[in-house]
């Protein structure tokens, strides 16, 4: 079949089962998008490429696939790095499509032209730039698939406007052979029986999930190995909802800003088993005193994430489902009441404390949120103190799914990446949860929400401050607080009419009880500002 | 420590580029770097030269293997390559200091590629401490204008590095 690059493109994404993607036009992506209508894919119009990214991000982290985001050249393809790097970070599988100028125009600074492969060359896990409209089929076919397989990531195509018009000869591979590219999934057997050893040896044991739980869906897995092993669990920030918030074996997410019992367990346990967690230095900050007393069990995908920043007494590199498979063939019931009982001292009831009138506690906001919500609810945090708050006192039930920016912290995130997990998860509620700085630096799409009829909710917790900068300047620069205040902020309540999206404002218990009920409840969009003090604390 | 590590690639233009752009991003650092094509044309060599402890090495190693185009890496055990390199030295020096520099070659293995009246060019092959005893010898005569590759190295023996990953 003689067909156009472009239409060969659209092709690909169709063989592959996308069914949306995220994009903003411009000139040298045009071919691309003419061909885009003769399929069935639904493109959503953003109003900024990094936004295309996050929403892509969100849309991949709910269906566990990649998904895939369009730019045009120059501005548009450096507009998506800030989602490329984010993607990265949170090993999130994407396939970010740019344009590029015609082929022989590379290299002269032609208008709108970007190196784009170069400059995105530290963020992606994979990229190319297509310089023969025959090997379309094939960079496609490898490029969801390097996506998709091994530890997930962004993978780059650069495609020239004048390769995006030639004709070429349309067929899609089957397989894939890339000679560099062999991801191992199955734990080796001998390591997978040493591991259940030191797992029956350990007297105090405790898992750590980490974010690689969801990328390998091993969610089941790596509850049924705790249960059956009676071994407590603790989350990353990334490994929150692996683990029901409520399930007697959990202890919170461990890390800077994490909860003491996680800390607590952490010190104190004798073999540490990460699942799919790389101890960043936010999760642990002294992993080099921690292997020194703690038996380390790590499985990784990523062979390179084993020892770098902690040593592994036992590394296991596979995929977190499948060799904790492999584990719970072998593993015998077990128990740990000592240790459990022992851990169980450092609960400590939650207080909420009394906040300035007209103000509500984000915590206890958060807390009675998550009571309402429905069980399988899905939960974007954007980057903050707002972040934390939901970190540490939203209550996951067993279906529920928590979604936020943990590797690079990119404020903005978190209400495209709502819109692309309610677009992955229509029958499912989808709430973002921002702060009054990080939404504006997303909250363009708002428009894209209702242009496209996607009903998320959106909590905005307005304390009229960077506030987790502002408490860094109060407790690391005696308090001189700068360039910290969002004065000239809108009204995000009038914000949200401008846009004709139903919205409230909570400033006190009658209020909050009525918004928690329409966030739950309510069919459509929906923006709720809760009024923060400026002053309220992190933890 | 200095560590020597050869790492196939497949021949695609940008390859160099990631691998370089590897190593400054990690803060590893490099002596050398030198790469040219392999019998399979499909397939580049780099030969690089790094300074690191055993820990750097193995995160070297790691994430070179997490490049999709990089094949197979391999670290030399001490004393289990042969290494050379290639340099070529202009030497401001007359009639009166040419049998004096051709000695000095004699000795070291060197040729003289080209001669002027006030200078000599100089090539020496060999491993990266003969050169650069040559160079001191050569030093005093007064070098003008110098350049080196960087090391390229193979397995002593009848074992090959072949690309399978
Ligand atoms: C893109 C980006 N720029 C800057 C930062 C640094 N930063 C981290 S938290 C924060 C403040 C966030 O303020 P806000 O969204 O109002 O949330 P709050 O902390 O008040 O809940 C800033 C500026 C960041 N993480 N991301």
């Amino acid at each position: 079949m003689r067909i156009t690059a472009a239409q060969a493109m659209a092709k690909c994404l169709t063989a592959e089962g996308v069914s949306v993607a995220f994009g903003y036009p411009g000139a040298a992506i045009c071919p691309f998008y003419d061909a885009l209508l003769e399929t069935d894919i639904r493109h959503i119009l953003v109003r900024h490429e990094a936004n295309a990214g996050h929403e892509a991000s969100g849309y991949a982290r709910i269906t566990g696939k990649p998904a895939v985001c369009i730019a045009t050249s120059g501005p548009g393809a450096v507009n998506l790095i800030t989602a490329i790097a984010t993607a990265y970070a949170d090993s999130v599988p994407l396939i970010c499509i740019t344009g590029q100028v015609n082929r022989e125009q590379i290299g002269s600074d032609a208008f709108q032209e970007a190196d784009i492969t170069g400059a995105a060359e530290p963020f992606v896990k994979h990229s190319y730039l297509v310089s023969d409209p025959n090997d379309i089929p094939r960079i496609f076919k490898e490029a969801f698939y390097i996506a998709g397989t091994g530890r997930p990531g962004p993978v780059l195509i650069d495609v020239p406007m004048d390769v995006q018009r030639e004709e070429i000869d349309f067929e899609y591979p089957e397989k894939v052979d890339i000679r560099g590219y062999k991801p191992t999934v199955k734990g080796n057997p001998m390591q997978v029986k040493r591991v259940y050893k030191a797992l029956c040896e350990a007297e105090k044991p405790l898992i750590c999930v980490g974010g690689g739980v969801f990328a390998a869906g091993a969610i089941e897995e790596v509850r049924g190995l705790a249960r059956k092993m009676q071994i407590p669990v603790i989350t990353t920030m990334m490994g929150i909802s692996a683990f029901p918030s409520g399930d007697p074996l959990f202890y919170g997410m461990i890390g800077t800003h994490g909860v003491k019992t996680a800390n607590r367990a952490v010190q104190e346990c004798d073999t540490l088993f990460l699942v799919g967690a790389r101890v960043g230095d936010r999760a642990v900050k002294t992993p080099l005193a921690l292997e020194k007393t703690t038996r380390i069990i790590h499985i990784d995908i990523d062979p390179a994430e084993i020892g770098k920043n902690i040593g592994a007494d036992l590394p296991l590199v596979g995929d977190a489902r499948l060799v904790l498979r492999q584990l719970l063939d072998i593993a015998e019931p077990a128990k740990h009441d000592d240790w459990l009982a022992h851990l169980e001292t450092f609960r400590t009831e939650k207080v909420f404390a009394d906040v300035p009138a007209g103000t509500v506690n984000p915590k206890l906001f958060i807390d009675t949120l998550s009571k309402a919500m429905p069980d399988d609810s899905v939960i974007c945090a954007d980057v903050g103190q707002n972040q934390i708050w939901t970190c540490t006192d939203y209550r996951f039930e067993d279906r529920g799914r928590f979604i936020t920016s943990g590797g690079m912290g990119t404020m903005g995130y978190s209400l495209p990446a709502a819109i692309g997990a309610k677009l992955a998860a229509p029958q499912r509620t989808v709430c973002a949860i921002c702060g009054d700085g990080s939404l504006q630096m997303s909250m363009m799409e708002l428009a894209t929400a209702v242009q496209h009829e996607v009903p998320v909710k959106l909590v905005v917790m307005t304390n009229t401050r960077l506030g987790m900068v502002r408490e860094l300047q109060t407790k690391g620069y005696g308090d001189r607080q700068t360039a910290v205040f969002l004065d000239g902020s809108p009204d995000f309540v009038k914000l949200a009419e401008a846009y004709g999206i139903p919205s409230m404002r909570v400033t006190d218990k009658e209020s909050m009880d009525a918004a928690i009920k329409r966030l739950a409840e309510d069919e459509g969009l929906l923006l709720v500002e809760v009024t923060v003090d400026k002053d309220f604390p992190t933890l | 420590m200095k560590h020597t590590i050869s790492v196939l690639v497949e021949n695609h233009s940008g390859v160099l580029s990631r691998i370089s752009g590897l190593f400054s991003r990690r803060g590893f650092n490099i002596d050398s770097l030198a790469v040219g094509p392999t019998h399979d044309p499909a397939v580049s060599r780099i030969t690089i030269i790094a300074d690191g402890d055993d820990y750097t090495v193995e995160q070297i190693e790691k994430q070179l293997n997490k490049l999709v185009e990089v094949i197979k890496v391999k670290t030399f055990a001490q004393g289990e390559c042969m290494a050379r390199e290639l340099l070529l030295v202009k030497v401001a020096a007359g009639a009166d200091k040419r049998q004096d520099i051709m000695t000095i070659c004699e000795i070291a293995n060197a040729r003289v590629i080209d001669l002027t009246t006030g200078t000599m060019t100089l090539e020496i092959c060999d491993k990266n401490e003969h050169l650069r005893r040559f160079e001191e010898l050569i030093a005093p005569y007064g070098i003008i204008e110098m350049v080196r590759t960087g090391t390229i190295a193979i397995q002593k023996g009848a074992e090959v590095i072949a690309p399978k990953k």
